[in-house]
Formats: C-alpha cells, structure tokens, sequence
C-alpha cells in the first residue's frame, strides 16, 4: 500500500516536471497552426524551420554561447581551482569569497552590473560580451566541481612523480588533469546546463546582434509563436535527450562495477 | 623569472584577473553609481547622494519589496512539500533506479527556463490545453483563470526552481544510516516522529541550502511575471529591469540592487552561521 502511494506520488511530480514540455513537442506535430487544440499530425513545421533564418541563426547562436563559455570557464575554471588549492598568496581569502557572488546573489544584478560595465568601458553589446557574461557566471560553478575531486587527491603522487624527474608541465598534463577528470566533467556539464538555461543575464549583456533561442522566443511571445519554434525545441531537446542518455549509461555501468567489486 | 614562479603565475593570473574584472569592479561600479543622480535623459550626474535610499522607502516600492519576499517564500514552502516527500520515495528505490529518477528530474531543466515558461503559458491561458480538456469532459462549463494571477505565478516559481530544493534534500536524504530509520520503527516511533526527530535534522544542511537556492532567485526571475503575471504583477526582478531598461534610472536601479544584495548577505550569513558551507551551494 505505501509502496503503491510512493509511486503514485513519484509519478505525479513527473507529469508535473514533464507537461510544458511534452506540450511543446506535441503541438510541433500539430496541423493546425496556433498551439491550442490538437488537430492532426504533420511534418511541415520542420521543413519551415529550414526556410526560418532568424530561428536558425538564433538556434547557432545558442550553441556558439554556450559551446565557447563551457570551453573557456572548464579551462580557466581548472586552472583556478588547482592554482587556489595549491599556492597561497596576499588575498587568497578575499578571492576565495569574492568567488561565490556570481553563485549566491540574484542573476538580475549580476545582469545589470555587467551591462553598467561594459557600458562605462564603451563595449558594444554583442556576441563577446554575451558570451564573457556565461563565462563570468560559469566560472565559479566549475571551480567549486573540480575543487571537490582536489580535496580528495593525494598530493604524494605529485611529489613521487617530481622526485622522478617529471616536469611541471607533464605532472599537470599526465598526472593532475586525468585524476581530476571526474570534477572537471561534472563542473563541464553544469557550466553547459547554466549556459543553455540562462535567460536573466543574457537578457541585459546580449544586445540586438546576438539573438538567442530564449530571447527570440521571449521577444515572439507577445506577438504569437508559429510552431516552427516547437519544432525548433524538439529538436533541441532531442539532441539534449542523447548526451544525456549516454552520460547517465556510463555513470550506471560505473555504478555496476563498483557493485561487483 | 624562476620557473616555479612562472607556474605560479600561469595558476592564479586567470583567477585574480576574473575576480577583478567581472566580480568586483562590475559590483563596486553599481555602488558608487547607486549615490549618483539620473539627470532624466538616461544619463547620470556624478554626485554623492543618498537620495536613492530614501526614495527605496515610497510606499510603492516597500510594497514591492514586500510582495517580492513573500512570493520567494510562499514558492519556498512549497518547494520543501513537494520536495521532502519525492526524495524520501526515492531513497526507497534501488540505487540504479535512484540514478535513473535523478537524471529524470533534470530533463525539463536543459531546456531553456523561459522555453519551459513558454510551455506553461500553452497549458494554462484561457485557452489553453488544460481548460480546453476539463471544458471538453464537461468538468467545468466556464474556463479557468490559471494564469495573469498570483497562482499562476507561483506555478511558473515552483516549476522553475525546484530542482533547486530536490538536489541537495536527495543528497542529504541519501546520507543517512538506514539503521537509524530502522531503530527508531522498532522503538515504536510513528511515522511523523521518525519524519520530524530524524529525517528532518539528518537533512537540516540540504534544506538550508536548498531554501537558499530557492529564496533568492525567486527575487529576480521578471521573466516568469511578465509571461505567466501578464504585467499586472511586480517584483524585485521587473522593477530593477525597468529602472535600466524602460525608466532608464540606472542609480535608483543600482540603489535597488544593491539593497537586494544585502538581503541576499544576510540569508548567506544566516546559512553560514548554521553551519552552511559556501561548496555546497554550487552543485546544483
């Protein structure tokens, strides 16, 4: 009896969770053109998406932001939480707390405190300060990831590796960076999710020139969404679906092994 | 130049450079511009005022400020109910069906919030799938209004934010010695007693952080007013978006923000004091 309540109470959430989206992909096999009652199936708002310039262009942006700010706040991230483990310094503390505003305060001051920047420093709004402003909100989360596989890893094996001869370069490259790679994927994934999630913070650092997926959709809401855009969605969602899929398959074989052992 | 101090360059260079650029500057320019006066074109006049303060206290944005909290807090409470129950269900299941269900609630969450938004808005208008269906089966004759409400907007809240309140309450659930739960049912503890003497300070640490990680987005987040609040609404988040965008009174914006930000200290000092640690809040 409980264990039929739990499930029942499970699935509800789950429906919750999942509506607006199930929704959304449904109605971009809808016939009839307005996102409110499901008439039939058809295809053609995907072959309308090849003729959309604007939703593709906004779909490439989306992925040019969030590609380049996952690369760039992994690598700089990794760097910075090896770097704050291992030397000391005058202000380490301050740099060390100065490091969780992006993650604590409110997304809209952050927003507005880069837009007054880059205002006062004349940059014109655009792809790069769209893409500095993920950047600066990625970086944090993906120190404390990495920062939490550091704090685990034996130092000696460092030292044994220098006491053998190993340059600095080839300790970092051979030896610190593969045993970190559990942290530096995970911070990798989040700094992907925080970049394609975003709407605050690129609203107020992206600009006329750098339209997004969120932000083009937010700007047709008030004129009426055509379902090309679900279409566009689905897509996105699908391609989403897969990476996933394949990192949480991996991460149950591992859990397999770890119970055989 | 020493070889070891070159590396020690190449580590922390990046960091301090980031700290400095695009933390503290950013944030010590909107506190010096929040003493400074709009000259009403869009413009600022730099001065030293603390007018921008006094005019926070207008009964208008008191009442902002008040509405804004208590809609952060009533989505809070609701994150915790919907919360406790689904990981305590989960921390039933099998390990492997525990990693599937985790992965699970995260799935809606890698589509973009505001696309999510969007969903919400098909479901909930007047005409919407959901009054179109309890209209079609008769349960109701006149559609509902679901949303340009406060419901409405608690709905877009929670939606958005509980994945927030779910993640680190299932990481402290998944902590606790299953033979605590076992010796308290064999002391004859009722349920509510085992859910209230263990359950709840075993998981003490998740909830403090999930409520953190609730609390102060739910301050900011305009979008989900302006689609599911139809405008009528105003929280922190539109009225500081509108300062710099639409008034175009950055100081009196900036004044706003930074007021926000000591709220947003105070919750975090709080936590802190409790015994909350700063790592925890970033694995979301």
């Amino acid at each position: 009896m409980k264990k039929i309540m739990e499930n029942v109470y499970l699935i509800l959430v789950f429906i919750f969770l999942f509506l607006p989206i199930t929704v959304l992909i449904l109605f971009s096999f809808n016939t009839s053109s307005l996102n409110i009652v499901f008439e039939g199936f058809t295809l053609h708002w995907y072959q309308d998406l090849l003729q959309n310039r604007t939703l593709l262009e906004s779909l490439v942006n989306t992925l040019i932001v969030a590609g380049i700010s996952t690369i760039v706040s992994t690598a700089i991230g990794t760097i910075s939480a090896y770097g704050l483990h291992k030397y000391s310094f005058k202000g380490k503390n301050l740099v060390n707390e100065l490091l969780y505003i992006p993650v604590v305060i409110p997304e809209i001051v952050l927003g507005i405190a880069l837009l007054s920047v880059y205002t006062l420093l004349k940059l014109e709004l655009g792809m790069f300060t769209l893409i500095l402003a993920h950047i600066c909100f990625c970086i944090p989360f993906v120190i404390i990831s990495v920062r939490s596989v550091l704090e685990g890893m034996d130092s000696h094996i460092e030292e044994v590796a220098s006491d053998l001869g190993a340059s600095r370069f080839q300790i970092f490259t051979k030896i610190t960076i593969p045993m970190l790679m559990p942290g530096i994927l995970s911070g990798a994934q989040l700094a992907l999710t925080l970049s394609l999630d975003d709407v605050v913070i690129s609203y107020f650092t992206a600009g006329p020139g750098a339209n997004t997926l969120p932000l083009q959709v937010y700007s047709m809401i008030k004129t009426g969404i055509t379902p090309d855009v679900n279409a566009l969605i689905t897509i996105m969602l699908g391609i989403v679906f897969i990476l996933l899929t394949i990192s949480t398959v991996v991460q149950l074989r591992r859990l397999k092994k770890e119970d055989v052992r | 130049m020493s070889n070891k101090k070159i590396w020690k360059i190449f580590f922390l260079a990046p960091i301090i450079i980031y700290v400095a650029l695009l933390i503290a500057l950013p944030l010590c320019y909107i506190l010096l511009i929040s003493f400074f006066k709009s000259d009403y074109y869009g413009g600022m006049i730099s001065t030293f005022t603390i007018q921008n303060y006094i005019d926070v206290f207008d009964q208008v944005y008191v009442s902002v400020f008040l509405k804004s909290i208590l809609i952060a807090g009533i989505t809070t409470i609701i994150c915790i109910l919907i919360s406790y129950p689904f990981v305590i269900a989960v921390s039933h299941k099998h390990p492997r069906t525990q990693k599937i269900l985790m992965t699970l609630v995260m799935v809606p969450f890698l589509t973009n919030s505001l696309i999510r938004m969007y969903g919400w808005l098909v479901l909930l208008r007047k005409s919407g799938v959901i009054n179109q269906v309890l209209l079609g089966t008769g349960i109701i004759s006149e559609p509902l209004s679901l949303m340009y409400n406060i419901p409405g907007i608690l709905i877009g809240m929670v939606y958005t934010l509980l994945p927030f309140m779910i993640l680190p309450l299932y990481s402290s659930v998944s902590t606790i010695e299953p033979y605590l739960l076992e010796a308290a049912s064999d002391l004859g503890a009722s349920k509510i007693k085992t859910f209230f003497k263990i359950i709840v300070p075993q998981t003490l640490p998740g909830l403090f952080n999930g409520s953190l990680m609730v609390f102060t987005p739910a301050l900011g987040y305009f979008f989900i007013i302006d689609i599911l609040g139809g405008g009528k609404m105003m929280i922190l988040g539109n009225l500081i978006k509108n300062q710099f965008l639409t008034a175009r009174n950055w100081p009196f914006g900036a004044a706003i923000s930074i007021i926000l930000v000591l709220i947003t200290s105070l919750i975090i000092l709080a936590y802190r004091k409790l015994g909350g640690k700063m790592d925890d809040l970033g694995g979301a």
